[in-house]
């Protein structure tokens, strides 16, 4: 589902540098990256989704080298199949909870804004426990909530790949469990493919591998600016193989 | 649509943004146009009155106020003349002369003394009621029967001159006999009273008991053969009735009675010209104008102000449109979290500006909508307001 050979990242002005000699995951998989804040991790998930753009070295999603894609073409393509959980959720204050999930589907001509659509947007916040609040703004919602709202936006198109940087970070155990089984069932149902950053240790269990940020920054000896991340220790997609570390 | 539709909510959200916005960009477009809408009124209004009225006497002073009294019934009352200068043109067989009194109010309307050929010459016809018959008797003009609510059959009393002259006349009770019809002029805010009327309500025609007839000794200082002088407590009528119209009476010879001018209204091109070359001697106190003229050159200087005021508007349109030029970057800048959220989520360039452009075009439309509305209720009463503003 996702390759990555060589990339080599880093921005403007900064001493940061991200090194990803081979990564892959396969369809279908569910793979938890941790790692120390400011460790890259989320410059992974945008590179991933087209947001940013290596420097060097090739990202494929699927079929797609998406790196050798145009802006516009990135676009479409991130729209059409990632669906992304923002680590700060990304609502428009100005539009309700209901119109914020069915936004993707207001800005591109890629998704067709169906009343299935509609319908299947009311039934994801019903199981999210966020459907009374569909005609309220962000501002009038918990973290906890605004997180779910989110992440009902980012399951709507059922996207071939879901990243999710953080998406329970901001929530109760019970929550956390609850977003993390629909994500699970999402992927599972779909057929798609997760990445999830996350900080919750509690959780890396249920994942199929775990992705060590500070692992791989020991490993390879590098500098405290550079993340260098390896690929799966099995890189045989069917089926995935989870990794033992992280099993219960 | 979707651009519209995520631009309308936008502008619901931020509705006092929105309001201000809307309201300053309106009040831009909104002035300089009114005030060429208000313009263009007040040189129409102005312009046909005075090129309606040949030629107008008045005594020496003030071309322009005697114009804007005669012809709009301007409170400025100019210096007056008397009622021999009607005689005067009469006598000359080149003109008709309409004398007017316009000096006295009547709740805040102007009480213009003339005579029938005043109605004539305007082409004043009457909607309800009848003429003025009788002394006392009063015709509305269209818009003060309607802003007083007041018919024939009703009464209307004059306006004091002031409040503080304790020894001034009563006011009059007048009866209103009749309302013209529209006539789109200063004609529609007046109150027409034949001029002795008007010369009733300044004092110098009166009526009061017969105080040859009277019984009562203590209303009599002294009576001689001929002549009875009675004092203060001497009932002097207040208003003209069937019953006490014989007991109103004028002392002297009217000729040398008030009026504020005399409309003249030669009988050919060559008569106004004769007449104009009577009025012409250096010890003359009697001027004659050509209203058209004198209007002409009020416009000219109204035109020098409002190429100044075009200008100044200009100016502060400018100012006002890089003010709007700033908040908009200004909110642009401070939307980029959000500009960045939608591209964040797949959303291309082209799309962006075109959520964007869909707001100002929205907010541009409200500013449509409202500057045509305003536009529209002040083209609607520009002849109102042209007559309160500038005319008086």
């Amino acid at each position: 589902m996702i390759s990555i050979q060589n990339l080599q990242f880093h921005y403007p002005n900064s001493e940061f540098r991200l090194t990803v000699p081979e990564f892959a995951v396969s369809p279908g998989e569910k793979i938890a990256v941790v790692g120390p804040s400011g460790s890259g991790k989320t410059t992974l998930l945008n590179l991933l989704a087209g947001i940013l753009t290596p420097k060097q070295g090739k990202v494929r999603v699927g079929e797609v080298a998406v790196s050798d894609l145009g802006d516009a073409g990135r676009r479409d393509f991130r729209i059409s199949n990632i669906g992304f959980v923002f680590q700060d959720f990304e609502l428009l204050d100005y539009l309700s909870i209901l119109d914020n999930i069915l936004h993707p589907y207001r800005i591109t001509g890629a998704l067709k804004l169906t009343s299935e659509v509609r319908q299947r947007a009311i039934s994801l916040t019903e199981q999210m426990g966020i459907a009374e609040h569909l005609k309220k703004h962000p501002g009038k919602l918990s973290q906890g909530e605004k997180q779910r709202a989110a992440i009902c936006r980012a399951l709507l198109p059922n996207p071939d790949l879901i990243l999710a940087d953080e998406a329970t970070g901001n929530l109760d155990p019970a929550n956390k469990t609850r977003i993390l089984d629909l994500l699970f069932k999402s992927v599972v149902d779909h057929d798609a493919t997760l990445v999830a950053v996350t900080h919750d240790h509690e959780l890396l269990p249920r994942f199929d591998r775990v992705v060590d940020f500070s692992d791989f920054q020991q490993g390879s000896g590098s500098e405290d600016t550079e993340e260098t991340i390896s690929p799966p220790p099995t890189p045989d997609p069917q089926p995935p193989t989870p990794n033992p570390q992280a099993s219960p | 649509m979707n651009s519209l539709y995520l631009a309308w909510q936008y502008i619901r959200f931020n509705k006092f943004k929105t309001i201000i916005l809307v309201a300053s960009i309106t009040l831009i477009a909104v002035l300089p146009l009114s005030l060429e809408i208000l313009l263009a009124e007040s040189e129409r209004q102005l312009l046909n009155r005075a090129e309606s009225t040949p030629l107008l006497i008045g005594a020496k002073g003030s071309a322009l106020d005697l114009a804007m009294n005669s012809l709009y019934f301007d409170d400025e009352v100019p210096e007056l003349l008397t009622m021999a200068a009607a005689d005067r043109v009469y006598d000359t067989d080149l003109a008709l002369p309409i004398p007017l009194y316009v000096r006295f109010q009547t709740r805040g309307h102007p009480i213009v003394g003339t005579t029938f050929d005043y109605f004539d010459f305007r082409k004043l016809k009457i909607a309800k009621g009848q003429p003025l018959t009788m002394l006392g008797d009063c015709v509305l003009g269209a818009k003060v029967a309607a802003e007083l609510e007041l018919g024939p059959g009703d009464s209307l009393v004059s306006s004091p001159e002031n409040l503080f002259d304790l020894a001034g006349v009563y006011p009059l009770k007048m009866k209103v006999v009749g309302v013209l019809t529209p006539n789109h002029s200063a004609d529609d805010l007046a109150v027409f009273v034949d001029i002795k009327t008007a010369w009733i309500i300044q004092g110098l025609g009166h009526g009061h008991q017969d105080v040859t007839r009277t019984r009562d000794s203590s209303v009599i200082l002294k009576r001689s053969e001929g002549n009875v002088a009675a004092n203060a407590k001497l009932f002097h009528y207040t208003e003209i009735t069937d019953e006490n119209l014989d007991g109103f009476h004028f002392h002297g010879d009217t000729s040398i009675y008030p009026v504020s001018a005399v409309i003249a209204v030669p009988y050919d091109d060559k008569s106004g010209t004769l007449l104009r070359g009577r009025y012409l001697e250096g010890d003359e106190s009697q001027q004659i104008i050509l209203p058209a003229e004198v209007i002409d050159g009020l416009l000219q200087n109204i035109f020098r102000i409002r190429n100044v005021l075009d200008a100044v508007i200009a100016l502060v349109g400018l100012a006002t449109l890089l003010a709007i030029v700033l908040v908009f970057t200004l909110s642009l800048r401070l939307r980029q979290r959000e500009i960045q959220t939608i591209f964040k989520l797949g959303c291309r360039k082209a799309t962006i500006s075109r959520m964007m452009m869909a707001e100002i075009v929205l907010i541009l439309m409200f500013c449509a909508v409202l500057s045509s509305a305003a536009l529209g209720v002040i083209d609607s009463n520009a002849e109102e307001l042209v007559r309160r503003l500038f005319i008086g």
